[in-house]
């Protein structure tokens, strides 16, 4: 299963963390700087994959990708393959870059609950749920369209581009 | 930036994530937190806010959280956003409380319910929140809650649920086994459902039920084989295809199975092969996940029942890996090459180059993943070449994690591949030296027992070889600086039993060796008593073969140093070491008897000589021994003992009373006896529970009238809690609590149990610890009784050895020597009430007066101890006369029985010990030559890390055999 979703940037600040199993607020944050401590110094054009037992404990490893300023990092364990998860990250990006069109760091910064939202169904108790872009969109839309509307109060939208009008 | 949708953020969020982005310091971010904390701590306890306010706090609170502070303070708002009837606040209260909340936070009973409601909504995304809830905040206790609603909605028309249903029950599955374990067959259902996306979710769940147990799901490999043979033919919608792949993620996980449920069954294996064939066609290598699921091809090839054809594929894939330019694909191609050798070794030969080339990577992952195929491919024909390597890079790195992995295998390939004596100690020197305390103990003692026991052959020869060489490299080695303990450990017990056993070193040399070694490293206790123990043996081989005995003056103003030192241990060695010396050679002999460190020691588990004097003392009116396990109420007790060291180590001071020594006493106290219930600190085991050591006063007046209906004294309670700090106050309380009562008989022989249960206890914890150690000491010495000893027979061990011990103990490892020499030091807290029996230095030690003592006139003292043992019978003290009976007067009776028994052995060790000198010669001339090749090698090596492509050919005769 998938242990853990993390999104940093290259500074090391994080920007979303999800844990699938519940570790203590100050554990999070150890590892959390343990994966910056570990990415910030491989070189480039290496591997996407990272030996993370130190980190993790035993049977689990990592997978990052970098985009621009961002690492997306996945933890799990030997029950998953790594270039599928690979993948997985791929999807993810994918996902959120339809969502806001030329996804970058400030739109995940300022929608973080929007990213959950996506995260959640992409991901479901550790385990892969969906892996269809354009299924993941229509899930998050029909979401926001019943919470406005469940919602009396007017929440005016900043614009009217990125996903509505794709 | 797009629609915000329901995910609107106001502008004060923007600002607050603007102007930690803009922080330069980690200290100027926190205090932006923390002012922001105070901000929505005054703002959230607002009664009426907004509701759309109210959400968009709860997100900065997660916000906050994220960034590493503590929000708990709005926990409890979150919950009640569940509540809220809008989806979008509730929504927004499920993420929050799944992020914030464990699943056995005290606030959790408060969602249970909105769950359980929520579950049955009739707005399937409020169907989902909950479940997503489900997942992470339902525990084993509350699964039985939810578990109706969830098994119902496996049902739901909308496929999005039905495939979140089924991830809820795997989730409870892997929590509870148990409770859903009548259910698994939905699982089987739902693998038939009409959604291809329901019957996807549902493999995660059969993965993991086919993990544990592959036998009762072999009727569904047809099924798997013909899903996938579906899914490969593209017969699912195209919706489901993922850059050009037919939905691959559930490809993956098919083989997955396959390869689980093929695994060893030829039978089912055969059905595999037309499809994972025609995978491997069909595969498009040229996108990531095509080569996702051609790995997974791989793994399930080389796990089910083997076909030469398939092989022959994945041997293609695998060379396809492996010449890719992508280190992932590299990776991947490593890490199918070690799973496919097992099978058919002669793969790795057509990829010599490759992976040459991924070991001389930059890319650390690749790197190792690579050493750790070599670890697999190892042979006798290689195991230098590899072992070298991987020294090297070992001493490359930093990570201690890793260090201490391949430390390890280092040490494994070394012990199970050594081309030669010589090798192996180099090679395990040169692990020492740069991982030295990263290297498991247990290596440690296993490396002396090889050198003590050789390779296993009846060659002699060979194994005084062996010696000859370790004490070669030592005394070599010992000169570089700075060595680790544990290496200095080995170096000291190898000088001290085999230092002198070839005659190629002189006494006065080797003592003056491990002087040295017990002066640079003056701060560390275990290497310097270590090294007097060795010098005690090269002493008494010494005076054993008729020398004389000079001791060196450097030796003789370490040995005054430790007569006075700190440590009771190395004390008692340094004593020992002095009564040895004064020994004649007869004695010597027996008590030392030279390269005896293999020999069992015999262990009388029953005690039974002791049986006349427990007669004895029975007939005098002592009381008989009650065995542990029938005293009542001493598992309750020893149970809450343990809580309370947990407590203590956490709180360091602790605070609250000790508990009664004995529950039932309790019952019997008459309620009108003041004096008593003052005494008794009652509601003492449920602070220790709750551990708000500050609030006693409330909870303990509330707890008082709860546990027991007496007179409600809240500050007298509160006072003598608080002075009941030490066990002896504890003590003393009960036996004046049953002074009350009357009855002094019934007094006494409590207050010694309570006194007894005490001693118990420690041990228990002694016992604790060894498990492991035991299994070690049963794989030396195949399985031998001594370490299953009851606590009772620890002393008489550490008697019975006492001439031998210092023998035997340190090639048994110390793991022998802490159990059979920590035990006497159980008896100074009884004798002398040191309090605790911390006095246990890392470093095994015997009681040395009375090892002393034993050794120089072992009548006496028996008979002094039978004079304490009648003297203590005779009084009326019930308190002394159990301690007494429970330790000092049983260990020197056996004094007798083990003096014999230790005299029966040392003839036979002795004779072992003549045969080494004769094989000296030839094992320094053997060395020369090898010591040569090695270096050889070594360099060649390294001109090959330099070099590869000129020279790498000869590496790989040597890689690859």
């Amino acid at each position: 299963m998938i242990k853990a979703v993390m999104v940093m940037n290259t500074q090391g600040k994080p920007r979303l963390a999800k844990f699938f199993e519940y570790l203590p607020l100050e554990k999070q944050h150890e590892l959390i700087r343990s994966v910056f401590g570990v990415l910030c110094s491989r070189p480039e054009n290496v591997s996407n994959f990272v030996e993370a037992e130190s980190v993790f404990g035993p049977d689990s490893r990592l997978v990052y990708k970098h985009f621009a300023t961002l690492y997306f990092i996945f933890v799990f364990d030997s029950s998953e393959n790594e270039l599928a998860m690979l993948d997985l990250i791929q999807v993810l990006v994918e996902t959120l870059d339809r969502c806001f069109k030329n996804v970058c760091e400030l739109d995940i910064v300022f929608n973080y609950s929007k990213i959950h939202t996506i995260l959640d169904e992409i991901i479901f108790g550790g385990q892969v749920l969906e892996t269809r872009s354009t299924e993941i969109m229509r899930a998050v839309e029909e979401i926001s369209k019943l919470e406005a509307a469940s919602n009396a109060i007017t929440l005016v939208p900043k614009s009217a581009s990125g996903w509505l009008s794709r | 930036m797009g629609s915000q949708g329901g995910f609107y953020q106001s502008k004060e969020f923007l600002d607050l994530v603007k102007s930690i982005g803009e922080a330069r310091s980690k200290a100027e971010e926190d205090r932006i937190v923390l002012g922001e904390i105070e901000t929505l701590k005054r703002r959230i306890s607002d009664p009426d806010i907004p509701k759309f306010k109210m959400k968009e706090y709860i997100i900065r609170l997660v916000y906050v959280e994220m960034l590493g502070h503590d929000a708990s303070f709005g926990y409890i708002h979150a919950v009640k956003m569940t509540h809220d009837d809008s989806l979008l606040v509730k929504r927004t209260g499920y993420l929050a409380v799944t992020l914030f909340l464990n699943e056995d936070h005290d606030l959790i009973i408060l969602i249970v319910n909105t769950i359980q409601k929520d579950l049955k909504s009739d707005n399937y995304l409020v169907v989902c929140a909950a479940l997503n809830a489900v997942c992470r905040l339902i525990n084993e206790e509350t699964i039985p809650a939810v578990l109706p609603q969830v098994v119902e909605l496996l049902a739901h028309p909308k496929e999005a649920v039905r495939k979140k249903a089924i991830m809820a029950l795997h989730r409870f599955y892997q929590k509870s086994p148990s409770s859903v374990s009548h259910l698994v067959s939905n699982f089987r259902k739902r693998l038939c459902d009409n959604d291809p996306g329901v019957m996807g979710a549902t493999l995660c769940p059969l993965f993991e039920l086919i993990t544990i147990d592959v036998s009762s799901y072999k009727d569904l490999v047809i099924s798997f084989v013909s899903i996938l043979k579906q899914v490969a033919e593209r017969r699912l919608p195209k919706a489901y295809d993922y850059h050009q792949m037919p939905a691959p993620f559930i490809q993956i996980k098919l083989l997955k199975i396959l390869a689980l449920l093929g695994s060893g069954d030829k039978q089912a294996s055969e059905n595999m092969y037309t499809v994972v064939g025609d995978i491997f066609r069909k595969c498009d290598s040229s996108s990531n996940i095509g080569n996702a699921v051609l790995y997974e091809c791989i793994c399930c090839v080389s796990s089910i029942y083997p076909n030469p054809k398939l092989l022959e594929s994945a041997a293609d894939a695998i060379s396809r890996f492996l010449k890719s330019d992508s280190h992932n694909l590299k990776y991947m191609g490593i890490d199918a090459l070690g799973r496919l050798i097992k099978i058919s070794p002669e793969i790795a030969e057509q990829h010599q180059l490759a992976v040459i080339d991924c070991l001389e990577d930059p890319d650390d992952t690749l790197k190792r993943k690579t050493f750790e195929l070599l670890y697999k491919m190892t042979k006798s024909t290689n195991v230098e070449v590899i072992v070298d390597r991987m020294i090297d890079y070992m001493i490359s790195i930093n990570d201690n994690h890793y260090k201490t992995e391949i430390a390890s295998r280092c040490v494994e390939l070394a012990e199970q591949f050594a081309p030669s004596n010589q090798w192996f100690i180099l090679t395990m020197n040169k692990v020492f030296e740069h991982a030295g305390d990263l290297v498991n103990i247990k290596v440690a003692h296993n490396l002396m027992r090889l050198i003590a026991e050789g390779f296993g052959e009846d060659d002699d020869t060979a194994d005084s070889q062996l010696r000859s060489s370790a004490v070669d490299s030592y005394l070599h080695i010992l000169g570089e600086p700075k060595l680790p303990s544990v290496f200095l450990q080995v170096i000291c017990w190898v000088l001290g039993e085999y230092g002198t056993a070839d005659g190629k070193y002189s006494a006065s040399l080797v003592t003056g060796k491990l002087c040295d070694v017990a002066e640079a490293y003056s701060n560390d206790e275990t290497v310097k008593a270590y090294a007097v123990t060795a010098l005690m043996k090269i002493y008494a081989f010494e005076i054993a073969a008729g020398r004389k005995v000079d001791m060196l003056p450097e030796c003789q103003s370490l040995m005054e140093e430790f007569l006075a030192s700190h440590s009771t241990d190395l004390q008692q060695r340094a004593y020992e070491l002095q009564a040895v010396i004064g020994l004649d050679a007869h004695a010597v002999e027996s008590i030392m008897p030279s390269d005896a460190s293999c020999e069992d020691i015999e262990v009388d588990k029953a005690l039974s000589f002791l049986n006349g004097y427990i007669q004895d003392s029975i007939e005098k009116g002592a009381q008989p021994y009650i065995p542990e396990s029938e005293r009542s109420g001493m598992l309750n007790i020893s149970k809450f003992r343990n809580q309370d060291h947990h407590e203590a180590s956490s709180h360091g001071l602790r605070f609250e009373a000790y508990e009664l020594p004995k529950q039932t006493v309790q019952s019997k106290i008459p309620p009108a006896s003041l004096a008593s219930t003052e005494l008794v600190p009652v509601p003492e085991p449920v602070y220790v529970r709750e551990s708000y050591p500050t609030t006693t006063v409330s909870s303990a007046s509330s707890d008082a009238g709860s546990t027991e209906l007496k007179l409600r004294l809240d500050g007298v309670q509160k006072k003598w809690g608080r002075q009941t700090h030490s066990p002896a106050t504890s003590t003393s309380s009960s036996t004046s609590q049953k002074t009350v009562n009357g009855a002094t008989q019934v007094d006494g022989s409590n207050t010694s149990n309570s006194r007894t249960r005490e001693t118990y206890d420690s041990r228990k914890q002694q016992v604790e610890i060894t498990p492991e150690k035991q299994k070690l000491a049963a794989s030396l010495f195949g399985g031998s009784s001594k370490t299953e000893k009851k606590p009772a027979t620890g002393h008489k061990i550490s008697k019975s050895s006492s001439h031998m011990v210092e023998k035997s103990h340190v090639p048994k490892s110390s793991m022998e020597v802490a159990s059979e020499k920590k035990v006497p030091f159980q008896q100074p807290p009884d004798l002398l009430d040191f309090g605790e029996p911390t006095v246990q230095s890392n470093a095994p030690s015997v009681d040395p007066f009375k090892e002393l003592e034993d050794l120089l006139e072992p009548t006496t003292q028996v008979a002094s101890a039978e004079n304490h043992g009648s003297t203590a019978a005779a009084t009326k003290s019930p308190d002394i006369m159990g301690l007494y009976k429970e330790t000092p007067a049983g260990i020197h009776n056996k004094d007798d029985s083990d003096i014999l028994s230790g005299l029966s052995n040392p003839p036979v060790t002795n004779m072992l010990g003549g045969t080494t000198k004769t094989q000296v010669a030839q094992s320094s001339k053997g060395r020369r030559p090898n010591l040569k090749d090695s270096l050889q090698k070594d360099t060649l090596v390294r001109q090959m890390g330099v070099t590869p492509s000129s020279l790498n050919p000869i590496l790989f005769k040597d890689l690859l055999g």
